[in-house]
């Protein structure tokens, strides 16, 4: 009777001489490994490879083949070992498959010498695995049994040698490809597989009959056959030991429920094209980890950031340091008597230059293969970004429609450094916004248009940046999430604020006099207020009904005209707490307006994140303190997507009812 | 396969197929050494700290430890700083990671040290050892143990070094003392 095993299942030998027929689509390495009652390999002498092929009781092929006879004895095997492992693995190199998974299942029969046989398995279910433990002949209690086992190793031979105790398993498995590569170097001419007849007394092979050469036929037959071995044929010690084995998974276990899915996995990166040899690979957007496009696209934009300041302080330092170290040696040519003078000191000071100019160089030519890799990055993923991460002038603002929620962050502006002004990195900003903006209609300091604009200009310039920020804002919330309030004292922000009105996105018009700024004040302070303490005592359902709970933008033009000492007080409170409940601050001013104030304001404008109407270089990054050159993201000179967004958002509000 | 570095021994880190390096690694593993005594909750916790120095002819411009972990031109990263060890278990409890392909082309010389920084001498701590890994195949590539360091509560540990267009390494293995690698940079000058 011939019982066809699954992976865990056991099924008595009655015979003590066997012989496993391996069959595999692709040349495979079989091997035999003994160990002891703990199922340790005590060392490689217990172990039959190509390399040494013979250990007492059992043989093995000495190369790679689609088919294998391994003969065994049971009764020959020292007494110390209890387990036989029988394993099969891909040889490493040449062109045959890499793992397991690309080829058909192999197969093992385990048959007497008369070439009947007892028992077979179907090695199924590998993946990665380029090396497994097909079957295991176990003693059990002075009988010996098969047992399915199935277990692959995607490391390999060293891991699963590894895994049974050997040490030296590294060295093995080496030596295992070694003889095999050699195998199959001789295999060119070589005849196949040269089984010799009994070296030793116990090593028989079963005598080339019927049964070796319609192998595949019996083996088929026995897979035909209904599942003999879960019959009552298997004896009930060994249906317990089957029962309390587990299942060898092919690799890790996985505790995932099939039917269930717990959350999205999140969808796979865009795979990059393989590169050109020698080229480096061309970029892709959305090449960084996160769970959506959009969190990948921040975190790539975040990646060059970083990436572009690094390199760019490499280039810096390296310059700095060829400087310094030219002023050095000017110096010692300078200070030595000797030298000071004649055709000496001109070719020291040649030399010293010549040194400077080459390291400047070679850093040059490091930052340029830089910058063109991260321009060829920037230009794929600004074409790549959504509307909130997007320049006004991009495709992804014509086409826009109301988002159903938030943006994980805002693009506020552009950011380059001097040595490559082309190379615009996003300033994108975390939503909701952690700090109060503050739009600085003062003179700018560094910026290349300083000291050509006049103040009234900057002034002009200053609200409409404020107010592009605003209804990049409006836009990337979902309808009714985003309330916009403005404070303009004096009335000067009219023209700019018309198509904010016009549209409806501000419910009222602008605060305007000493009583709208305190009215609009008191009206936030009091929502932070009710909303803190809301939060901190848990009662968010207790707060009043004709509180809303989206969040609010307070623009304030013409700071401090119009403020009193509490308005200043009420301000400051709302730039400190008001971020925390939805209530945000943009700030439209000039700091030099405020100097009466004194140092009592500084923590407020601190508090605050500096941005210019035009480009200036007062941002700093993170990790190294370059002066990045910050510009806004202002709506084109004549385009109208500003009006266009504003309207789709008035048609959504409408839509809504709110 | 590894090597087991002694004092002044350097090797190339030219790979085998000719292929140059492109990022390493040095690991640091310590635990540290019982303490007899009646009170076995009081040993103390012993701090060691890997840095990396960058060094352009002899000068150091850039630096990656536990106060600053990543140098300024981004190549060396250190992963952080372990207060304990042993938390390996044989294994790095401190890495720093050098891109060497991106290391600054003035920077000529990346010297790795360890300072005890709790104080305690090298005599306290057992299994310490410092590694330098290939890390693009995971392949350890020299070993150097610092068991039975003597009373001293430093080590220079080795430097990397161009070497034409590639980098090689060199043990230096020098004791010295200081609580970080701003003691030593007067000791690590004599080895550059």
């Amino acid at each position: 009777m011939t019982a066809e095993l699954v992976r865990g299942q056991n099924h008595p030998l009655s015979v003590a001489r066997l012989e496993i027929r391996v069959s595999a689509s692709h040349p495979v390495v079989a091997g035999a490994t003994l160990a002891d009652a703990d199922g340790r390999i005590p060392g490689a002498e217990w172990v039959a490879h190509p390399a040494s092929p013979r250990v007492p009781g059992l043989e093995v092929s000495r190369q790679a083949a689609a088919g294998h006879r391994l003969a065994v004895d049971l009764d020959a095997l020292p007494e110390a070992v209890h387990r036989v492992n029988v394993l099969l693995a891909l040889p490493s190199g040449g062109n045959g498959p890499a793992s397991f998974g690309a080829m058909a299942a192999p197969f093992l029969a385990v048959t007497g010498t008369d070439g009947a046989e007892i028992a077979s398995y179907t090695v199924t279910d590998l993946d990665a695995e380029s090396a497994v433990v097909a079957l295991e002949l176990y003693r059990r209690q002075g009988a010996w049994k098969v047992r399915a086992v199935g277990q692959g190793y995607a490391g390999g031979l060293t891991a699963m040698l590894h895994d049974q105790g050997l040490s030296g398993a590294a060295e093995l498995a080496a030596s295992i490809d070694e003889a095999v590569a050699q195998g199959v170097a001789r295999a060119v001419s070589a005849p196949p597989a040269q089984r010799t007849g009994g070296g030793t007394g116990a090593l028989r092979t079963a005598p080339a009959g019927g049964a070796a050469a319609d192998g595949r036929d019996t083996g088929a037959a026995a897979r035909a056959g209904p599942a003999a071995g879960q019959g009552p044929g298997t004896g009930g010690s060994g249906a317990g030991a089957a029962a309390a084995q587990p299942p060898a998974g092919s690799g890790p276990i996985s505790y995932r429920h099939p039917g269930r899915s717990t959350s999205t996995p999140p969808e796979p990166a865009p795979a990059a094209p393989p590169a050109e040899p020698g080229q480096p690979s061309r970029p892709v957007a959305g090449d960084a980890t996160g769970w959506s496009m959009e969190e990948r696209l921040y975190n790539q934009v975040w990646g060059m950031f970083e990436d572009l300041a690094r390199t760019t302080a490499a280039y810096r330092s390296a310059v700095d340091f060829a400087e310094s170290r030219l002023e050095q040696e000017l110096d010692r040519v300078l200070s030595d008597p000797r030298t000071r003078v004649g055709p000496a000191a001109d070719a020291a000071r040649e030399e010293a230059r010549a040194k400077q100019a080459q390291l400047v160089e070679q850093a040059r030519s490091v930052l340029d293969r830089d910058l063109a890799q991260l321009v060829a990055e920037a230009e794929v993923v600004e074409h790549a970004l959504p509307a909130a991460f997007a320049r006004w002038d991009s495709p992804v603002w014509q086409g826009y429609q109301v988002p159903l929620e938030r943006p994980m962050a805002l693009r506020l502006g552009d950011l380059h450094l001097p040595e490559r002004r082309d190379l615009r990195i996003p300033m994108l900003v975390r939503l909701p916004l952690q700090r109060g903006l503050w739009v600085d209609s003062g003179r700018a300091q560094g910026g290349p248009e300083a000291g050509l604009l006049d103040s009234a200009e900057m002034r002009r310039l200053a609200v409409d940046c404020a107010v592009a920020h605003a209804v990049r804002l409006l836009a990337v919330h979902s309808v009714g999430d985003y309330a916009v309030h403005v404070i303009d004292p004096a009335g000067a922000a009219g023209s700019a604020l018309a198509p904010l009105l016009e549209q409806g996105a501000l419910r009222e018009p602008p605060a305007a006099g000493a009583q709208g700024v305190s009215e609009v004040l008191a009206r936030l302070t009091r929502r932070v207020d009710l909303v803190q303490m809301a939060v901190r005592s848990g009662a968010v359902e207790s707060l009043p009904p004709d509180l809303d709970t989206g969040e609010h933008l307070l623009i304030v033009n013409d700071f401090p005209h119009g403020f009193d000492d509490r308005a200043v007080t009420q301000l400051r409170y709302l730039a400190d707490e008001g971020p925390s409940v939805g209530v945000h601050l943009m700030m439209v001013a000039d700091r030099e307006d405020a100097r009466a104030y004194g140092p009592v304001l500084d923590p407020l404008w601190r508090s605050l994140l500096r941005i210019t109407p035009v480009p200036d270089d007062h941002l700093a990054d993170p990790w190294v303190g370059h002066a990045w050159t910050y510009e806004p993201s202002l709506v084109p000179v004549g385009s109208d997507v500003m009006r266009q967004v504003l309207w789709q958002v008035g048609q959504a509000r409408k839509a809504y009812g709110i | 396969m590894t090597v087991n570095l002694s004092k002044g021994q350097g090797i190339s880190l030219q790979k085998a197929d000719g292929g140059t390096l492109t990022a390493v690694r040095m690991g640091l593993g310590w635990q540290a050494a019982p303490r007899r005594g009646l009170f076995g909750t009081r040993t103390k916790e012993i701090d060691l700290d890997a840095s990396a120095v960058l060094f352009a002819d002899k000068q150091p411009v850039d630096v990656a430890f536990f106060q600053q972990l990543v140098s300024k031109d981004g190549s060396v990263r250190h992963t952080g700083d372990n207060l304990v060890g042993g938390a390996g278990q044989g294994g790095d409890d401190e890495s720093i990671l050098v891109d060497l392909q991106r290391v600054p082309v003035h920077v000529n010389q990346i010297v790795f040290t360890v300072n005890s920084f709790t104080g305690q001498t090298f005599a306290e701590v057992r299994n310490a050892f410092c590694r330098l890994v290939d890390e693009s195949t995971g392949q350890e590539l020299a070993r150097y143990t610092l068991d039975g360091g003597g009373p001293y509560t430093a080590q220079i540990m080795a430097k990397v070094h161009r070497v034409g267009t590639g980098w090689q390494m060199t043990a230096i293995g020098t004791p010295a003392n200081g609580r970080t690698f701003q003691d030593l940079l007067a000791e690590i000058q004599a080895v550059l």
